[in-house]
């Protein structure tokens, strides 16, 4: 219900843009308006909303704690994993953001047991979701890169060679990139997941469905202008540098797909500030990740901390049992006779 | 314990797939076992004067009453709250934001694979306030609703908080597995200081609490009664090693102030624990003494909210500096070592008296460099170093018919990382150890189930479904190594593990580290052993 609800919302701005674009013949609204006004909203809401989380502070020092801690001398540290130093920590975020490392420790629960007796609770290895979020992350990556070479005139050496390595197969004209293969068998592998894992089915929105048809739109309709219509990368170009440099030409024989593509894109940048994909911001302010474990050794301030919080005092604590501890012969900051 | 379901129907009641109904459409199942029993009144109310602004509504109240007596106001009250948190904590507002629901955590937790229980897969757990805060404070979520699982703050919701709030530890373990780091415990906490601002409470966290403020200590003792239930282990001591110890407390101008869970000082097997600790520091002669003061190394303020935590975890520097000691020293304990690494320097920091300085070792020279501005060092640290240095005289064959197993504790493991020192220690004192399989020891251990204040009789049943990885990873070294001791550094483990290998690897005996370490020293000037410290003969001396 909650996939076809998405994939019908998909399909719908498929429509709106073949129609507006096609038969309303409404192209420079669909070429520049609406992606620059995407694009706009895109920056400000991704801005806004790191500001939002940096505005609310880090009271604690809350790392998670994934090996050996810093302690005596002899006893070697898991540095990666549990450090306590900046650039240790800065390790363990470089692993956490390039290779997805906390989901590499993936594993899967399997409970046998025989009517009731002998039960085994095993954790079998899981790296397949590990694997599908590597692809999809790194195809949607290279081709996002990829695609700079449209709105930079001439196109620097770093996205020429990109490009030309990522086509290296030499498979079909176009050549066929493996960062297309990549990213659509990481989407087609998270959606599937979805479907076929009944727990991660049954905890998954709209929220998670929709984003995964909408990039899925993207990359299909991307592969389509490429490989099926065959589209004139260099009109695309025009429009493209338009955008960029500000200089607006009204686009000349351009297939439709490629409206069709910039509007799912320009959907995209709009739907991300305010969404999960802002994960991407997320993970690099997450308090148990990008902190080092280090507050038995340096000071870590809360910026709300009370310092009118006291403990019950050790005075209210002896009047309260001065009599019984005199008799214990427990010693006492003030004898009975000094109370009275 | 309460009369629970034998083992093996628990385990055919267990099934992963998640039912035909959508999550939000489920009922609360409120019955009795389902829910620890609600905090006494005077209790309430005594803590509303100690720490204002934390507490509320104090009352006499029943969970299966179909009326909680919630303040009129009291939705107002929680989502002012939740507000107000989200401005406060980083971690809130961005675990409510950047989840997308991948599932890598969904069978991570304890109480979800002995329970099948959707709610219970960490995701949901987070979702059942993640779903508020859409609801709430989004727009989206406001005009989609449910569609984008969203919903608005209902009575049902507040119960549903309750009933799932208190069926996690906040052990972590999903918050390793977490791509982002999310972390439950997190929430749990932030969700439980909202129950507690509308009165919505258990009092097996409250009454400790409440007692720790006024006597001290979890358990309620008070100061003449503490002392004498020291002068009986130090009689037990006598009894074992002919060699009776000096126990100073609440004495002034001793190098170290020594702070251990109360529970090493009340329950069978802690008390063992508690000799071992005070056999060691005889052989060494440390420079020590023991407050009835601050005589609770746990903090269960830590399950309740963070002024709380503050105000009880104050007593320890308060306590160092009216007795002049110059560091402390920590005993086994799990929770506490979360709030001493984790929030204690941050919080009372400005307490610490100018006498306190970076601790050293007095026996071996060591400075403990890694609790230069806590000025506190777990015991299981000092130990290690102390073996490594050849400073204590040590009989393993005390030990020899243990065959030992190490059950790391999750808050050692995930907000410290101490694994090392206490398996070091363990290996000088016992001959035969053997790990646990490899996904529920060191950073990916499980939890007992019985932590973050829900080691309580009346939900044995929640307890025991929890327990079924860690009692299932026992079982396995049971059968494959003849294990029969499972060693820990936790005074709730010590409490916990005990009726969990009764239920599901029967014939295992529980210890604390030190335990096992006070068996093992040799004192100078003691008599020759017959028994270990459970007065039970030493392996070799059982005709005699």
């Amino acid at each position: 219900m909650k996939a076809i609800f998405s994939l019908l919302m998909v399909l719908a701005l498929v429509v709106i843009a073949t129609v507006g674009a096609g038969a309303a013949k409404m192209q420079t609204i669909f070429a520049y308006c609406i992606p620059g006004t995407a694009f706009v909203i895109f920056l400000v809401g991704f801005v806004c909303k790191i500001i939002s989380w940096a505005k609310s502070p880090v009271p604690f020092r809350i790392p998670t704690t994934g090996g050996q801690q810093q302690s005596l001398d002899w006893i070697p540290q898991n540095k990666w994993d549990n450090p306590s130093t900046g650039p240790q920590t800065f390790m363990r975020m470089v692993l956490e953001v390039l290779t997805f490392r906390s989901l590499f420790r993936n594993t899967k629960v399997v409970l046998k047991h025989d009517d009731g007796k002998n039960p085994i609770v095993a954790y079998v290895s899981a790296k397949w979701l590990w694997l599908f979020a590597i692809l999809f992350h790194y195809g949607f990556l290279i081709v996002a890169v990829r695609h700079l070479r449209l709105f930079l005139q001439p196109v620097p050496a770093p996205l020429a060679f990109l490009d030309w390595s990522d086509s290296v197969l030499q498979i079909l004209t176009p050549a066929i990139y493996i960062s297309d293969l990549l990213l659509l068998t990481g989407l087609t592998m998270l959606l599937a997941r979805r479907f076929i894992d009944a727990k991660v089915r049954y905890i998954s929105l709209v929220n998670d469905y929709f984003p995964l048809f909408l990039i899925l739109a993207i990359a299909l309709s991307g592969v389509y202008m490429r490989y099926i219509v065959k589209v004139d990368v260099m009109s695309i170009k025009d429009v493209a540098m338009g955008l960029a440099t500000f200089n607006f030409k009204v686009p000349a024989g351009v297939d439709v797909s490629f409206f069709v593509h910039i509007f799912l894109v320009s959907t995209l940048l709009v739907y991300f500030p305010f969404s999960k994909l802002m994960h991407m911001g997320g993970v690099f302010l997450s308090p148990t990740r990008n902190m080092p474990n280090d507050t038995r050794m340096v000071h870590y301030e809360n910026v709300w901390n009370n310092p009118a919080i006291k403990p019950h005092s050790y005075e209210a604590y002896e009047d309260d049992f001065r009599e019984p501890m005199f008799e214990a012969g427990l010693p006492l900051d003030k004898s009975p006779e000094d109370a009275a | 314990m309460a009369k629970i379901i034998k083992p093996d129907e628990m385990l055919k009641s267990i099934n992963y797939a998640p039912p035909a109904t959508d999550w939000m459409d489920l009922p609360n199942d409120l019955s009795p076992g389902r829910w620890a029993y609600p905090a006494k009144l005077e209790k309430v109310e005594y803590l509303m004067h100690e720490v204002p602004g934390v507490f509320g509504n104090p009352r006499t109240w029943n969970p299966a009453d179909p009326d909680w007596q919630l303040p009129s106001n009291w939705k107002e009250i929680v989502v002012n709250g939740f507000r107000e948190r989200l401005d406060k904590y980083r971690s809130l507002k961005l675990f409510m934001d950047i989840c997308v629901r991948c599932g890598a955590c969904a069978d991570k937790c304890h109480y979800f694979i002995g329970s099948g229980d959707p709610k219970n897969m960490p995701v949901l757990r987070a979702e059942l306030m993640r779903s508020i805060y859409r609801g709430e404070f989004t727009l989206a979520g406001k005009i989609l609703g449910k569609l984008t699982g969203a919903r608005v703050m209902e009575e049902d919701v507040l119960k549903e908080w309750f009933l799932y709030f208190y069926q996690c530890t906040e052990c972590r373990r999903c918050s390793l597995f977490c791509p982002y780091g999310i972390d439950t415990a997190e929430v749990t906490m932030m969700a439980r200081e909202l129950l507690h601002l509308v009165g919505v409470n258990i009092n097996w966290i409250l009454e400790p609490v409440a007692n720790c403020t006024r006597t001290g200590n979890h358990l309620g003792i008070q100061p003449h009664a503490f002392k004498d239930i020291v002068e009986f282990m130090v009689d037990d001591i006598e009894t074992i090693t002919g060699k009776r110890l000096n126990v100073p407390l609440n004495e002034k101008g001793h190098e170290v102030l020594f702070i251990t869970p109360s529970g090493d000082v009340f329950a069978d097997p802690g008390i063992y624990t508690f000799m071992g600790y005070l056999i060691m520091f005889d052989a060494i002669g440390l420079d020590y003494t023991l407050s009835t003061y601050a005589s609770e190394g746990g903090n269960f303020g830590l399950f309740t909210h963070s002024d709380m935590m503050k105000a009880i975890n104050g007593k320890m520097y308060s306590e160092a500096n009216r007795l002049g000691a110059k560091w402390i020293l920590g005993g086994e304990c799990g929770h506490m070592w979360r709030v001493v690494n984790q929030y204690m320097d941050t919080m009372n920091g400005n307490l610490q008296g100018p006498q306190m300085q970076t601790p050293v070792n007095p026996i071996t020279g060591t400075v403990f460099k890694n609790a230069a501005q806590t000025k506190m060092v777990h015991i299981a640290e000092f130990t290690a170093d102390l073996i490594k240095h050849g400073k204590l005289n040590l009989d393993k064959s005390r030990n020899s018919d243990i065959i030992a197993t190490w059950h790391d504790s999750c808050n050692t493991a995930r907000a410290m990382g101490m694994f090392d020192e206490p398996r070091y220690v363990l290996n000088s004192v016992v001959d035969n150890f053997h790990e646990m399989p490899e996904s529920t020891i060191r950073e990916q251990t499980f939890c007992c189930a019985g932590g973050s204040g829900l080691n309580t009789d009346e939900i044995m049943e929640i307890r025991m479904r929890g327990g079924l990885p860690r009692g299932n990873a026992l079982k396995h070294v049971v059968d494959k190594h003849g294990v029969n001791t499972m060693a820990c550094v936790c005074a709730i483990d010590r409490a916990t593990l005990i009726p969990l290998a009764d239920y599901w690897a029967p014939g295992v005996k529980i210890t604390g580290l030190h335990e096992l370490v006070g068996n093992a020293i040799i004192l100078d000037g003691e008599e020759e052993r017959t028994m270990n410290l459970r007065q039970e003969p030493l392996p070799g001396m059982e005709e005699e």
